[in-house]
């Protein structure tokens, strides 16, 4: 992400942002690029309105148009009413949709945005996957990095799967969900202490015949199934009796543990 | 090749770094008088108080009022303290705890442009201190010189070279307790370069330690303007600050670049 934000330089090979090269054009680059960084990193001496107005700046916009420009974008992130108060009292759902707002200032062609609804609430989230669905129509292009698979989902039209470094999946979400999932997923819990363990492993050969793919869990089971209805019915007709039986859609987040595992990654 | 970054460097861009610290001391106006009042203090109680148990002092082959002789050194004493407090205390609260340099670097302005954009705004400020307190001494009659009024800019001069050198300073403090160091840098200078007594009366084995410190040089260029002594030693001394302000330049923009776009 550093890299792409021509402030890091590139560590290997050549890279071009928007056709020019990011080792020689630095802040050509960066003037056509907005950045939403993980941390905010607000100016925290100056006001709302300040705070995009001194950015405007630093781009060397004019300073009535940056008054302007600064109206508007308070006005689309729903943070007018707070232009005059200082960034510190603010929630940090608001402080993101700032941060946001900091990084159309310059009328950007491309936005980079990390992790951008990190450790918001539920409404804040939403209201910032909808301000950035509406900058995307708007013909924005974004980029974006995150953890959250329904992010990606409501986000992307293409998105990569990275682990440890390396591109190991690319596609749309649907395409992606076709490709390494299944339909639908089964998720079967039963009374039992390691469905890992031996006592799973029987289960797991005797559903076997039922599903594309069973993966054993500790505490559950998941039948990957185009059909869950009848992988259900199918359970219940060999007589196994499952504590509790869930059937959903499959996600991306089936995706992504499918291809970077479940191992805990620190 | 710090030349060539020079060429590269966009008025424009490093104007807005100046511009957002206006916007923010717009308010605390008050905070920015206190600088001022500090070297004044110095001056009345050493300078009057003490300078009426001291006397004269031998200068240039003559004897001036203590006063006269402490107050150009005060000026200087003033710039230095102003620039090194805005780029060391101030610079690394905005570097590391409000981390607000990350966000200016991700837009065109470069760290040079930075690094002179927090000079600049330093300068300004000190500049505005040296023009008052200059005043005060032509008031207090303790400008005997003409030539006094280009100790304004030597004033600058002073505090572009500490500004320069603080920035580079900061870019290698690693928490609130390394301050401890700029303060014993400050108070060493404050009291040991030339400030309080001529160079002559030192013994002579520290006279070279003074003559390092840019301190001393600028205090001599000052109370040399202030008394009317010109020489062309001045320009060398005068050099040395420039050089002073080369070198800090040339660290900060480094060491902010590798500090923030690693």
């Amino acid at each position: 992400m550093r890299m792409i934000g021509c402030v890091s330089p590139p560590s290997a090979g050549s890279l071009h942002i928007l056709g020019l090269d990011a080792a020689t054009h630095g802040p050509a680059i960066r003037s056509r690029l907005g950045v939403v960084p993980q941390q905010d990193s607000l100016d925290v001496e100056l006001s709302l309105a300040e705070n995009l107005t001194v950015y405007a700046r630093y781009f060397g916009i004019p300073r009535q148009v940056a008054r302007d420009r600064a109206a508007e974008l308070l006005k689309f992130v729903q943070l007018a009413d707070r232009a005059d108060s200082k960034v510190e009292p603010l929630s940090g759902g608001m402080k993101r949709r700032l941060t946001i707002a900091r990084a159309l200032v310059n009328e950007p062609d491309l936005v980079l945005l990390d992790e951008p609804t990190t450790g918001l609430d539920p409404q804040a989230r939403h209201l910032v996957w909808e301000r950035l669905y509406r900058l995307k129509q708007r013909g924005v292009t974004l980029v974006l990095t995150t953890h959250y698979m329904d992010e990606a989902e409501q986000l992307c039209d293409r998105l990569v799967v990275m682990d440890a470094g390396r591109i190991v999946a690319e596609g749309s979400p649907s395409q992606l969900i076709a490709r390494y999932s299944s339909r639908e997923v089964v998720e079967l819990r039963f009374g039992l202490d390691d469905l890992a363990g031996p006592a799973g492993a029987e289960l797991v050969k005797a559903l076997e015949p039922l599903a594309d793919r069973i993966e054993a869990l500790p505490d559950r089971l998941l039948l990957y199934t185009d059909d869950g209805d009848a992988a259900t019915a199918a359970v219940a007709a060999r007589s196994i009796e499952p504590t509790s039986v869930l059937v959903r859609r499959s996600t991306l987040e089936d995706v992504f543990l499918h291809l970077t595992g479940r191992t805990l990654v620190d | 090749m710090l030349t060539t970054l020079l060429l590269r460097v966009s008025p424009r861009r490093a104007g807005a770094v100046v511009e957002r610290n206006v916007l923010v001391h717009r308010r605390g106006w008050v905070v920015l008088a206190s600088g001022f009042f500090e070297p004044l203090l110095y001056l009345l109680s050493l300078g009057i108080g003490l300078g009426a148990l001291v006397g004269r002092v031998p200068f240039a082959g003559e004897s001036v009022a203590y006063p006269v002789f402490l107050a150009p050194a005060m000026l200087a004493v003033q710039a230095m303290n102003a620039a090194l407090t805005e780029t060391t205390f101030n610079v690394f609260g905005k570097l590391k705890y409000m981390r607000l340099y990350d966000a200016v670097l991700a837009t065109p302005v470069t760290p040079l442009e930075l690094a002179l954009g927090e000079i600049g705004w330093c300068l300004a400020r000190s500049g505005l201190y040296s023009g008052a307190f200059l005043g005060l001494m032509a008031l207090l009659g303790l400008t005997p010189s003409g030539w006094a009024i280009l100790a304004w800019p030597a004033a600058v001069l002073i505090g572009f070279a500490f500004a320069a050198l603080g920035m580079a300073l900061t870019t290698f403090l690693r928490s609130w307790q390394d301050f401890d160091y700029v303060m014993i840098i400050m108070m060493v200078m404050f009291m040991f370069a030339g400030t309080f007594t001529p160079l002559g009366a030192y013994p002579a084995w520290a006279r070279p330690l003074v003559e390092l410190t840019p301190l001393y040089h600028g205090v001599t260029i000052t109370r040399g303007l202030s008394l009317g002594h010109l020489d062309l030693a001045m320009l060398g001394h005068a050099a040395y600050l420039v050089g002073c302000c080369i070198l800090g330049l040339w660290v900060a923009a480094r060491r902010l670049g590798r500090l923030l776009q690693p």
